[in-house]
């Protein structure tokens, strides 16, 4: 068979035309972020009757760090990397008033908070001290979900962003996007990680460690679905601002007591 | 000593940099491709016939850096078996997802391109040789030997029409680099509808500089003369390419102070302590005011055709390396402060790891033997070697 040139081209075409659709069928089968299009697999949970939420009341934090201690042994994140799931600022606002009020502000989580923190300005400098805890927002919108390149954070039904360990190619632009520094690399598994809630504790009715290793209270944990769940109460009830809120992050982790300096 | 690298409050995750000089050299490469494929597409395209010598040399230079394109993302991922993901399962949302896809279509504009230009040589070798000479080049030519007038004319038309998508897809292919960093909204460094044209007049500015250099230097090896009316055209868009990105350079730095929000003492600081020589220093006057400067001259002076060529080469290098220090400044700057806009920290290059310097010179070594091999099957030097007619 003689062929010629242009039926060469014409070959070409095709094949290149039939690749390109292959591809997108071959796309179609495959579901994407499997995990996050199944519910947990825990007797009796439905994700469709809960949606999670959590306050921060900073004006009870005393700042010991017992949470984020926690958080480390629940979730075995590494004690000797410096990786967090959650953490405790520690705000400073020292007296050195100059004639523009502009305030010298000195902020500081020396190992997360983990150890609790020690004073190294002298009391009568201080103007000003309080602590605010902070952890993943589990935005509703959030920047982290948008930017991961094949689905592998996700948001449940029950409003928790979760990374799929099993998917996470590692490309780390997660970390880049959320606005807060809630993401780490976890260099064992090679993937992005991050707090989860405790999301294999939640979903049978227990609370994320670090509400539950909070001596005072400042730390709170519940559905926003349920009418008398103590979190739904304060939102109705408090006035409660949230971290970054012009970024249009929708958090879901509300504050009481934020003082302007905290971002 | 982390105590002296971290100034202020940096959020406690953020104490390790993420992505390393290896993401440096990503927009670096792609940068250079898309700039060396649209210096060929002025004369492709455009019929700049002065442009025709360096014409399919841009193309071949343009492959060789796009096959390594992808190098330096792959060797980052923290689980690479994993990055073929990207294709399968895109998610669309995201500005990194498309990249797979874009790549592929671009590289498949730039093989048929070259396919189409050096077709002609592809046959007449693939007749005169034998052996496996002989059947290496009767598959490149795809075993179609049709090398009639009519044929080479229609392929030029078709050749034509690819250039024409492919300017474009250049664009984008690099546009969208931009975008990647210019999403980000995170991040007050990045985050700037500027980033993706900023990225694209540097992308070009890069790759011609590039194209001069290895011009002459393919010229001195091969002892061959320059020919100065096909260099210094190439000269000529330089300069106005550099005109055009240090406009939206300055602009978007510019509007950074002007709008003076939240994030510009940081931004300050960043200009000030972190990336002060590498911005100021390296990018801007290294980088662009003194090409810029040395360009005009040779636009005004009249004949002394050597002096010339040393300050165009002069001007060609100090460029590609402004454009790499703008790359740095970019990834590696936006990471270097807080998004507690609090603090910043500073990034230390490791030398041997597989995200250190190392491996990111041997990504960028490799395009050059890529190119060696390719011009070597496919010479690209009888467009500059004959006389000018
Ligand atoms: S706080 Fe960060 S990691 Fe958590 S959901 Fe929001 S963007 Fe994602
Ligand atoms: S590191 Fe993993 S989760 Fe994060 S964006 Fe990349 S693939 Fe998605």
């Amino acid at each position: 068979m003689d062929i010629t040139r242009r039926d060469f081209t014409k070959i070409g075409c095709k094949i290149i035309i039939s690749a390109a659709s292959g591809t997108a069928i071959v796309q179609s089968m495959f579901t994407k972020g499997i995990a996050a299009e199944n519910p947990p697999e825990n007797g009796g949970y439905d994700w469709e009757k809960h949606f999670w939420g959590y306050v921060v009341d900073t004006r009870k934090c005393i700042g010991c760090g017992r949470c984020a201690n926690a958080c480390k042994m629940e979730n075995k994140v590494p004690f000797d990397e410096e990786v967090y799931r959650t953490w405790i600022e520690r705000y400073r606002v020292k007296k050195t008033i100059n004639e523009t009020f502009e305030e010298e502000v000195v902020i500081d989580s020396p190992d997360g908070g983990i150890e609790g923190f020690v004073d190294d300005i002298p009391a009568e400098e201080v103007k000003k001290a309080f602590y605010v805890p902070k952890i993943c927002n589990h935005c509703d919108n959030a920047p982290c979900v948008q930017v991961c390149p094949v689905g592998a954070t996700y948001e449940t039904k029950d409003g928790v962003v979760l990374v799929d360990y099993e998917y996470c190619i590692g490309c780390r632009y997660c970390i880049q996007g959320c606005p807060y520094g809630a993401r780490y690399f976890n260099t064992e598994k090679g993937t992005a990680d991050k707090c989860t809630w405790c999301y294999h504790r939640i979903t049978k009715g227990l609370l994320p460690a670090c509400v539950q290793a909070c001596p005072t209270g400042a730390r709170k944990f519940g559905d926003l679905k349920d009418n008398k769940s103590e979190v739904k109460k304060i939102m109705d009830e408090e006035r409660i601002t949230l971290l970054k809120p012009d970024l249009g992050t929708k958090p879901k982790v509300f504050y009481i007591g934020l003082d302007r300096e905290v971002k | 000593m982390l105590e002296n690298l971290i100034w202020g409050y940096v959020y406690p995750n953020e104490s390790e940099i993420q992505w390393s000089i290896l993401i440096v050299l990503y927009p670096y490469i792609t940068g250079l491709v898309a700039g060396a494929f649209i210096a060929s597409s002025l004369y492709h395209v455009f019929g700049k016939k002065e442009i025709k010598p360096v014409a399919r040399f841009a193309l071949l230079t343009a492959l060789s850096f796009l096959l390594v394109a992808m190098l330096p993302l792959l060797v980052h991922l923290g689980r690479p078996e994993r990055g073929i993901e990207i294709m399968f399962t895109p998610h669309l949302t995201s500005a990194m997802s498309g990249f797979g896809y874009i790549f592929s279509f671009y590289l498949t504009i730039v093989v048929l391109e070259i396919w189409l230009s050096f077709r002609e040589d592809i046959v007449n070798k693939a007749l005169s040789s034998h052996g496996w000479k002989e059947l290496l080049y009767s598959s490149l030519a795809l075993f179609s030997f049709d090398i009639s007038e009519k044929a080479l004319h229609d392929d030029e038309k078709f050749a034509r029409k690819l250039a024409i998508i492919g300017i474009p897809s250049a664009a984008f292919l690099h546009g969208y680099v931009g975008f990647i960093f210019g999403g980000i909204k995170a991040n007050p460094w990045w985050s700037t509808p500027l980033m993706p044209i900023i990225f694209l007049m540097s992308a070009i500015v890069s790759g011609i500089a590039l194209l001069i250099l290895l011009y002459i230097a393919a010229m001195k090896i091969r002892k061959h003369v320059i020919d100065h009316k096909c260099l210094q055209s190439l000269a000529h868009y330089l300069w106005i390419f550099l005109i055009l990105d240090v406009t939206l350079e300055l602009l978007e730095i510019v509007s950074m102070k002007y709008a003076s929000r939240e994030d510009i003492d940081i931004i300050n600081r960043l200009l000030s302590d972190k990336i002060g020589f590498t911005f100021y220093g390296v990018q801007l006057t290294l980088g662009i005011f003194i090409p810029f400067v040395l360009l005009l001259m040779v636009s005004l002076m009249k004949n002394r055709e050597t002096l010339k060529l040393y300050m165009i080469s002069i001007s060609s290098i100090f460029v590609v390396i402004g454009v790499f220090a703008m790359r740095w400044n970019v990834v590696i700057g936006g990471q270097e402060i807080s998004k507690s806009l609090s603090g910043t920290l500073t990034y230390v290059p490791v030398f041997f790891s597989q995200e250190g310097v190392l491996p990111a010179l041997i990504i960028f070594i490799l395009p050059f033997i890529i190119l060696l091999v390719v011009t070597s099957i496919l010479p690209p030097w009888k467009d500059m070697e004959e006389e000018p007619s």
